[in-house]
């Protein structure tokens, strides 16, 4: 879905019309980086212990990772448009909604490292990630997160509230039924809310050919009266401008759409996938389309940027990933009795 | 009253009436009630902007409760057989009942869930299920299986009061509708709302020689079955343990103590389920005074079949509570 990189004309006539300012593309080139530099610190860290035997269990962060390199523009595109207020259910790979949504990177990592200080204080881990003050949550379930946003859209219709909620899901989820069901039930209730498929064309190591006969899953919106839109996920300027449509049209009442993202992660499935289901090529091609070089090329053609301040934001983002890591290895793990606390309310 | 229906609906009236955070969704809950009465009045009370009818979207509506709970709602909502548990049950075990522990109790989870359970009316294998040992296995669910209409109402009440996702399994031949056979009795209900606590048993009828652990339509079941066997001079104790989830164990245990002889009677399928997990509760604070093995009776390991015959063989009835009380009973020569 890569589309051709526009000439300056074109480049401010698209960013007046998506209503976007030097100040915010900036900050969402510095959150990239910090997505970018966090995950990757994680990926650093997640290796210690696991060589040269794999071992899901050894290190300082135990079970499955799932990183989001590459994908940066699809999340910071849409919630760059969210207040704390509006609602977010991410997925199995949920670090990169998280930080775009707002939440401290040091309670973020402290949480994937399994400790006290965690959002969840070590009881969710990194695929079960919630932050009530920033209304999010997470599923490791694949298709679990559109029923939950829909809840969360209902309420806010049914409390008279302006507020969206979000969806984020992969391309293999808008496979399960989930996806026709929410949809029948949103554009019924004519909800706010807004299903971003982040089309990174693989469900763990399915290629999206074999899991699907026709090229996308958003057109199936159209069978229920929802609109879709068709975006670059490597370009945050493309998935923002679909998002504002999306979310404002959401907000004003006027119900759900779907966002369809395409774009691709650097990164296995997992930490430790062999990934021996596409070819190093592809990877490198993808790479040439990187969401965060893209954006930081623009800005230089803008003169909103040169170099110098475009490597200053990268530096300040890898100092918060660095902080945030450092903030978690430093924090005490949970006391064992917790376990047997908080099943209830 | 007649039946547990309409005291849940009852119930569901006094509390949405003063509580703006209560919806009730879930499939035919408007015109039907709920198909089995639980729901019934409250479309025609509040209309469909709070009383929902749903796509048959099980996966869906039950998310949609998570997600609503997690924003400030109380979602009422129905699972008209639970057999139907299989459609959405992914949201409800994996996210209703976790998502306030795994989020370290940043979400609480204010769900009722109605579901309507048991046989004996000839629906078969599908549609006859009881399973709240699946809900009661997972961490997370309160399971309440009312066996009166009184119970009903005040269980129904304190279910919506609390945070925590909360079942109620009410039983189709405890319904007291017309097109149902009704194992209950009248009752004298009070028209005020009331609750009564999770986690207290009721002992339904006190006696001497053995104790019937029991729940839903079994506890009726089990007090005719007790009347036998008083004209057979066996004294016999029913207890209505009310919840599963939180769970008497003292008013099991002291009556176990009493009477030394424990027959736990169910619904539900027998292997790793209710009977089992109560014999065990028990026999570990009861064991000295027990006098006898602790006997069940419960659906031996087969889907409910059709065929009235067939039915009748394996959900447990009067006459064979009566036979298994008699037996277990009759072991008390050789251990006096």
């Amino acid at each position: 879905m890569w589309k051709p990189e526009p000439a300056l004309t074109d480049l401010r006539y698209l960013l007046d019309r998506a209503g976007l300012t030097r100040e915010t593309l900036l900050a969402q080139y510095r959150l990239m980086c910090l997505i970018r530099a966090f995950e990757e610190s994680i990926a650093d860290r997640y290796a210690v212990g696991k060589t040269p035997v794999f071992n899901m269990a050894a290190g300082p962060i135990r079970g499955e990772m799932h990183l989001s390199s590459g994908q940066e523009a699809v999340a910071v595109g849409v919630c760059s448009l969210l207040t704390d207020a509006d609602a977010v259910v991410s997925t199995h790979r949920p670090h990169h909604h998280a930080l775009a949504k707002g939440i401290d990177p040091g309670r973020l990592a402290a949480e994937i490292f399994g400790k006290a200080t965690g959002l969840c204080r070590g009881k969710g881990g990194h695929m079960h990630l919630f932050d009530a003050e920033k209304r999010f949550a997470c599923s490791g379930i694949v298709g679990a997160s559109y029923p939950q946003a829909a809840g969360a859209a209902f309420s806010f219709r049914a409390r008279g509230e302006a507020q969206v909620a979000v969806a984020f899901s992969g391309e293999g989820a808008a496979n399960h039924g989930t996806f026709s069901e929410t949809l029948t039930a949103a554009a019924l209730w004519q909800l706010p809310l807004v299903i971003v498929i982040e089309d990174n064309l693989y469900a763990d190591s399915t290629p999206k050919w074999a899991a699907l006969a026709g090229p996308h899953q958003s057109p199936r919106a159209q069978a229920y009266n929802v609109p879709a839109y068709l975006v670059d996920g490597m370009d945050v300027i493309d998935v923002y401008a679909a998002a504002k449509r999306a979310i404002e049209r959401a907000r004003a009442g006027y119900g759900p759409a779907v966002i369809e993202a395409v774009c691709y992660r650097y990164r296995g499935h997992f930490e430790g996938d062999g990934e021996d289901y596409r070819t190093r090529e592809e990877v490198e091609q993808w790479r040439a389309l990187d969401p965060i070089t893209r954006l930081g090329r623009r800005l230089v053609r803008l003169e909103w940027a040169d170099e110098a301040t475009l490597a200053g934001l990268r530096d300040e983002a890898e100092r918060a990933a660095a902080e945030a890591i450092r903030f978690a290895e430093a924090s005490p793990l949970p006391e064992p009795h917790e376990a047997l606390m908080g099943v209830f309310a | 009253m007649r039946g547990i229906a309409f005291a849940i609906a009852e119930a569901i009236d006094q509390e949405m009436a003063g509580n703006r955070e209560i919806v009730v969704m879930g499939e035919d809950v408007t015109y039907w009630g709920a198909v089995f009465g639980f729901t019934m009045g409250l479309h025609a009370k509040y209309g469909r902007e709070r009383v929902i009818d749903t796509p048959i979207t099980e996966q869906t509506f039950m998310g949609m409760a998570v997600g609503a709970a997690a924003t400030g709602m109380h979602p009422v909502v129905s699972l008209m057989f639970v057999d139907f548990l299989g459609a959405g049950f992914d949201q409800m075990y994996n996210h209703m009942a976790k998502n306030h522990y795994m989020s370290g109790g940043q979400f609480a989870m204010p769900v009722t869930v109605l579901t309507a359970i048991g046989g004996g009316y000839g629906d078969a294998g599908q549609h006859s299920q009881v399973l709240y040992g699946l809900f009661a296995h997972v961490p997370g669910f309160k399971v309440v299986v009312p066996a009166t209409a009184y119970d009903a109402k005040g269980l129904t009440l304190t279910a919506l009061r609390d945070r925590n996702p909360v079942v109620i399994f009410g039983h189709k031949l405890l319904t007291g509708l017309p097109f149902l056979p009704f194992e209950g009795e009248e009752e004298v209900v009070p028209e005020e709302p009331y609750t009564i606590p999770f986690g207290q048993a009721a002992v339904r009828r006190a006696g001497d020689d053995l104790t019937i652990v029991t729940a839903g339509v079994m506890v009726p079941r089990s007090l005719r079955a007790a009347e036998q066997l008083a004209q057979e001079g066996i004294g016999a104790e029913v207890i209505d343990v009310r919840t599963l989830v939180p769970l008497d164990v003292d008013t099991l245990v002291a009556s176990a103590r009493k009477t030394g002889r424990v027959l736990v009677v169910d619904e539900d399928y027998q292997s790793f389920g209710m009977t089992g997990e109560l014999a065990f509760r028990i026999q570990a604070g009861a064991f000295d005074a027990l006098k006898a093995p602790i006997q069940r009776l419960a659906v031996p390991d087969v889907p409910i079949p059709f065929s009235e015959p067939l039915e009748a063989a394996v959900i447990p009835s009067v006459e064979g509570i009566v036979a298994a009380a008699r037996a277990l009973v009759g072991a008390r020569a050789a251990a006096d």
